[in-house]
């Protein structure tokens, strides 16, 4: 399938020496795991001490590449050719052990242990909701910062909207600021005393929260916040070094996206979310894109074909002799009919993207029959990532 | 409505979910027009602020406010009942619970305001599910008015979060008590809880025939069984665009292993006009082979999902992309197989 827009050039982003952090991002089911892992692995075979951080890979892939254990460390994959000097390292994101280890390495023992015990802390780092998202930045700053590794690959996390991580860190500074925060903090701060001060709205929200979700309620919440106090600086200072480390030159955004409306229509609200927060953008990965290799055969003469063979098939001759048997025929044809129109309507969706966005630079990979779950499979994802015929 | 039993019968709140990119709006939008037989009123309710709903009816965003967008299939040639629709939001749905219980609107946009919304889906997202699937119970529960036990909806679809997070997001009661032990959220989620885990609710699961979905489900089955202790109900699992199998099994063995004749091929294609210049055959045959491998993995992964021992729906793709006509298809064949 091709389009007007520029080709990706795969090769010339993962052996610049200065890309230094490549994020797949795009909506859910689209193969964002598969291609980070596949850039991921060409990385490390062509030279670069690359590690691939990942949020949720299927089974089989994960086994193939070690990821056995979730210890939320990154481990070095066998199987990896490392003739050219690179080496490859994956991980899993442990979300809540990540954000223990926030809380462990930022608070002393006994408030460490008061805030891993409180309910909403428990709440708050188990729930999917946006926590997955601060953790994989925060897993992301961590893995820069160690400077161990000159290339991370990521995999952002599959969420309600594939942006929910470029918001985390105004959302938390958003909240931080909140008047909520303060509201919470100032009983344990300054006593009831402080309070007076404080104008009617207040009192009377302290009094609704108490009516709807209780005084413990209230109460556990509070202490959470006030016990957390003292991080939320730091949180939020390293939520935006991260987010200032996405919008330098060394970083690599690829959005992912499979030639079906909804995944393109996230791609082009990313692509332009991207620009507004002056995200450098490399490209669009178009993945499950069906071309055939008999392609100069179109659907429809496919299909005609295919009805003049059943109208012929088991026709008997006129002297009796029983008629050729042209099912297989007919069945391969309708096949490829079929392909050459899936094809055509992707090649649709794809233009209504590249007319939208005419200078972005796409690369488009094949359907594979089967699911990648080896290195072999990711090895040929990499290959056709990088071999983006002009 | 007809006298056919179907598989959910005495079942008010279909709960669908799903791993991303299999379809789930889709299907539970076809599912709720499948439910609205002539004569009923179904209500679909989508709670991830996507305005999906909206786009597949091909209608403005929905507003927080229930609205119709459809009529429901009906019999042969006749009209369905009525399909309608609500986009609840978090911050919608907590405004409407302190009206309701509270009589505390103002107050409530006062909360809003300060950031007890952000403050719920931030801090305790566990407050946030229990609003929005209280929302649900309640559309569930509704009566028509005070003077009869009518219900105003005959079924209720929730087009739910994601299979990773549905376990947690249905299990109010427990995701509450760990943040209030005593007071009226947790009265409510109690109430919530009820509901959701009487007969009259199933959570269905949308897959594709593909390995991670098929996996996810199954994890999202036992998941579901696990954190409830089967007092929520699995309903069926529904398979997405299934891609049909072109050949016959024998032919398509034959391909996947290569050793289909390609002669055969080629005498069809010159009796019906095509010669086999370049290798067409031998690219047809690779391309046959291509499908071949396809339809053994979706093979695989349907014995694979069989295993939950659940009763299983097949919906087809649909080659030209989802629009009206593509939705009121999917709904008929949902109920050709006895889902509604």
């Amino acid at each position: 399938m091709t389009t007007g827009a520029p080709k990706l050039d795969m090769d010339r982003i993962i052996d610049d020496r200065r890309t230094r952090i490549i994020v797949c991002c795009g909506s859910g089911g689209v193969g964002k795991t598969t291609a980070a892992a596949a850039i991921g692995l060409r990385a490390a075979e062509r030279g670069r001490q690359a590690c691939v951080l990942t949020v949720d890979p299927a089974r089989r892939l994960a086994q193939s590449m070690g990821l056995t254990s979730l210890d939320n460390t990154p481990r070095q994959v066998d199987g990896v050719d490392t003739a050219g000097g690179g080496s490859l390292y994956a991980m899993m994101l442990d979300m809540k052990r990540t954000f223990d280890e926030i809380v462990e390495a930022h608070a002393d023992p006994d408030r460490a242990a008061q805030i891993l015990a409180n309910p909403f802390y428990q709440s708050l780092s188990s729930s999917f909701a946006g926590t997955q998202e601060y953790m994989a930045m925060e897993k992301l700053g961590q893995l820069r910062h160690a400077d161990e590794w000159d290339l991370i690959v990521v995999d952002t996390p599959p969420s309600r909207s594939a942006l929910d991580f470029l918001d985390a860190p105004q959302r938390l500074g958003r909240f931080l600021d909140g008047k909520l925060i303060r509201l919470l903090t100032v009983p344990a701060k300054a006593g009831m005393s402080y309070m007076k001060v404080l104008n009617a709205g207040f009192l009377m929200m302290t009094n609704v929260l108490t009516k709807i979700l209780g005084a413990q309620v209230l109460k556990d919440a509070s202490t959470f916040v006030t016990a957390f106090d003292t991080m939320f600086g730091g949180f939020r200072e390293r939520a935006e070094w991260t987010y200032r480390l996405l919008q330098a030159p060394g970083t690599a955004f690829l959005v992912v996206a499979a030639p079906e409306p909804d995944a393109l229509r996230e791609a082009s609200y990313f692509v332009e979310r991207l620009d507004a927060e002056r995200m450098p953008l490399a490209g669009l990965i178009l993945n499950r894109v069906h071309v055939s290799p008999a392609a100069r055969l179109s659907a429809a003469r496919s299909l005609a074909a295919a009805e003049t063979l059943d109208m012929y098939d088991g026709q008997d001759a006129p002297d009796g002799r029983s008629g050729p048997r042209y099912g297989l025929a007919a069945a391969v044809l309708r096949m490829h009919a079929e392909r050459m129109n899936l094809g055509k309507r992707e090649r649709r969706l794809a233009e209504h993207f590249t007319s939208a966005h005419p200078a972005i630079p796409v690369a488009e990979v094949v359907a594979q029959p089967e699911d990648v779950h080896d290195l072999d499979g990711l090895r040929v994802i990499g290959t056709i990532l990088s071999r983006q015929s002009p | 409505m007809t006298t056919r039993d179907t598989d959910w019968d005495g079942v008010r709140l279909h709960v669908v979910t799903g791993k991303g990119g299999t379809g789930k709006t889709t299907v539970a939008a076809a599912l709720a027009l499948a439910l609205a037989r002539a004569g009923r009123r179904v209500l679909l309710i989508e709670v991830e602020g996507r305005q999906g709903i909206a786009r597949l009816f091909d209608c403005p965003p929905l507003p927080y406010g229930e609205r119709k967008v459809a009529l429901g299939l009906g019999a042969k040639g006749a009209e369905g009942g009525d399909v309608y629709a609500l986009a609840v939001d978090p911050e919608g749905a907590l405004l409407d619970y302190l009206e309701m219980f509270y009589n505390l609107r103002r107050a409530g946009k006062t909360l809003t305001r300060m950031g007890v919304v952000d403050f719920a889906t931030t801090i305790a997202p566990g407050l946030a599910d229990v609003l929005v699937t209280g929302k649900a119970t309640e559309a569930t529960r509704r009566r028509v008015d005070g003077r009869t036990s009518a219900h105003l909806y005959q079924a209720v679809v929730m087009d739910a979060p994601p299979t990773g997070r549905i376990g947690r997001f249905l299990d109010v009661s427990t995701e509450v008590s760990g943040l209030a032990k005593v007071g009226p959220v947790k009265t409510h989620a109690d109430t919530v809880a009820r509901v959701i885990r009487s007969p009259q609710t199933v959570v269905h699961f949308v897959t594709t025939l593909e390995e991670m979905p098929v996996q996810e489900t199954l994890d999202g089955i036992a998941e579901l069984q696990e954190l409830t202790q089967g007092s929520i109900r699995p309903g069926g699992i529904i398979i997405n665009m299934a891609r049909p199998a072109m050949l016959g099994a024998a032919d398509l063995a034959a391909a996947a292993s290569g050793s289909l004749d390609v002669a055969e091929l080629v005498v069809g294609l010159k009796a019906a006009g095509i010669s086999d210049n370049h290798g067409l055959a031998a690219d047809l045959m690779t391309e046959l082979k291509e499908h071949a491998l396809q339809v053994a993995m979706q093979n695989r992964e349907r014995d694979e999902l069989l295993t939950a021992g659940l009763p299983h729906y097949e919906l087809p793709m649909i080659p030209d992309g989802i629009d009206l006509a593509g939705l009121y298809q999917l709904a008929a064949k949902l109920r050709e197989q006895g889902a509604a």
